[in-house]
């Protein structure tokens, strides 16, 4: 019953074609529109990381389902060189720290839940959440 | 597809028509850069009206466009971002330190007049 | 086959049916807001679609007859129940009216029956869902126009907008206060905003944080934000807490916000003539 949507990440281009795709499906679960911004925004940062990092990944959207509430998962993942210290990548201040940095504690914010798995050399998957208000 | 700039006076204006490639707005970087050179223009306009998310690439070049145009002696205005885009840029934590922004082109035109007017 | 012998019987026997409903649903004390004529002219209507729907088998008509009939009664107080009252209660009239058509023929009845009881269930479901819907719409507009009262944007003079803030402001309530100005700045082409705090509950690094937003947002759509009402005390606590209290244009009260908002427009206030060096 949750229909799930793959975006390859490969290059810059592909990151229009994700948060598009994001933005549609918030559109349709029902999102108000600084919502489906909001999303599609962090859905942005998140591919660009895998471009500029991993070189390819993909995006995965689904539906997620909660008691009363209804929300989007996006899961963004790729084999990349994965993440040193994901705690100091949450953490790094308020501003997202020019041309270093991954946008994580940004994304966080524009997002209700984050969850982020990444081993060295082999890969990362970051989960975020996002509920209809 | 490159980014319109026009001539208005002493002013270049661009307006973004969609979105953004991360490669379309490097592209667009270079053509103001070079286009504000030849016509030595005095202010810029970048009209963002119609792109739906501004996020951190997008706004460091914005910055960059804006920093490189000062340093041709002119002036950077960024107009037309939409409330959810603001909203969003908070969030993210890009906020265009440093640049100057208008609500609209009208706007973004009567500041960089004042600007020009104004002494120093 | 059955179904057209169906429809037709029913079509025959309107006007008796319709009344035979219409006193039903007066015994069961229903739509206890509206009048009898009210009630025997939209029983009418109901009648017909539910008609209708049986003999063609589509829904489209009928769901769009639910959500207006449910748009014009769920102001007049008709409630849930009572909707799906009457609807069983046609459900059963017609129903009844078959047994006895068909009394004597127990295998026809049956075969009628079988036409009938699937599509009558769909219907009711279809006007009760539709009803359901139609309310619930209803209630959330209803909250978003209580929210938006409650926080209301100014225009003051041209190009200038006051927002006071009076009470609690929770993360839901600070964020639509965010998304209410942005709009407002960009309706009202404003060029400064006055936000004055005076009445604000609790100032803790949350809101205080959501205000430091808010001038920013503000400021990416070319206005200028001036914050009132903020006692020197609470801004020495949130700097001490670690805000940023350094982009924030702020004035003492009010009256002083929109002075300087004035003066940051060019507004000419009334010059003192009697300077004296």
């Amino acid at each position: 019953m949750a229909e799930e949507v793959r975006v390859a990440v490969h290059s810059d281009v592909d990151i229009v074609v994700a948060r598009q795709t994001g933005r549609k499906m918030a559109a349709r679960l029902g999102f108000s529109p600084t919502d489906m911004t909001m999303i599609a925004t962090a859905i942005s940062e998140l591919a660009r990381n895998i471009v500029l990092y991993a070189r390819k990944g993909e995006i995965i959207f689904t539906e997620a389902v909660d008691h009363e509430r209804s929300g989007i998962v996006v899961v963004a993942r790729d084999e990349g060189p994965g993440i040193q210290d994901v705690k100091q990548a949450l953490l790094s201040g308020f501003s997202t720290s020019g041309s270093l940095g991954l946008g994580l504690p940004g994304v966080r914010r524009l997002m209700d839940e984050i969850q982020i798995d990444s081993q060295l050399k082999v890969g990362t998957v970051v989960t975020v959440k996002k509920w209809v208000q | 597809m490159p980014v319109p700039i026009l001539k208005q006076g002493p002013y270049l204006i661009a307006s973004i028509q969609s979105a953004l490639s991360d490669a379309d707005l490097v592209q667009l970087r270079h053509a103001v850069v070079e286009q504000v050179g030849k016509f030595r223009s005095r202010g810029v306009i970048v009209d963002v009206t119609a792109l739906d998310v501004m996020d951190s690439f997008a706004c460091r070049t914005l910055r960059d466009i804006a920093h490189m145009i000062r340093l041709r002696g002119a002036q950077t205005v960024i107009v037309g971002i939409q409330p959810e885009v603001a909203f969003s840029m908070v969030q993210l934590g890009s906020t265009l330190e440093g640049v100057a922004t208008a609500l609209d082109l009208e706007e973004g035109l009567a500041w960089l007049d004042q600007r020009d007017m104004e002494p120093g | 086959m059955l179904l057209r012998e169906l429809v037709a019987h029913l079509r025959e026997n309107r006007t008796q049916l319709r009344q035979e409903w219409a006193q039903r649903i007066a015994e069961a004390r229903l739509l206890t807001a509206m009048s009898n004529e009210e009630i025997l002219a939209e029983a009418t209507s109901v009648y017909d679609n539910y008609v209708e729907a049986l003999e063609t088998g589509t829904y489209e008509a009928l769901q769009a007859y639910a959500r207006n009939l449910s748009e014009r009664i769920i102001p007049r107080g008709v409630e849930t129940h009572e909707v799906v009252g009457i609807v069983l209660l046609l459900r059963d009239v017609l129903a009844r009216s078959l047994f006895a058509k068909y009394q004597e023929d127990f295998a026809k009845l049956n075969r009628i029956l079988d036409a009938y009881e699937p599509a009558a269930n769909r219907i009711a479901n279809t006007v009760a869902v539709g009803f359901v819907q139609e309310r619930e719409r209803v209630i959330r507009e209803q909250q978003e126009a209580i929210r938006e009262l409650s926080t209301p944007v100014l225009q003051v003079r041209e190009r200038l907008l006051i927002l006071p803030i009076i009470g609690v402001i929770d993360p839901l309530r600070a964020r639509q206060l965010t998304e209410q100005l942005l709009r407002g700045i960009r309706t009202n082409r404003a060029k400064v905003v006055v936000i004055d705090i005076t009445g604000v509950a609790a100032m803790d690094s949350h809101v205080a944080n959501h205000l430091v937003q808010t001038v920013e947002a503000s400021r990416l759509l070319g206005a200028t934000v001036i914050v009132t009402g903020l006692s020197p005390e609470i801004a020495q606590t949130l700097v001490t807490i670690g805000v940023d209290l350094g982009k924030m244009n702020t004035v003492g009260d009010l009256q002083g916000g929109i002075e300087e908002a004035e003066r940051l427009l060019g507004y000419r206030v009334t010059p003192n003539k009697e300077e004296k060096l």
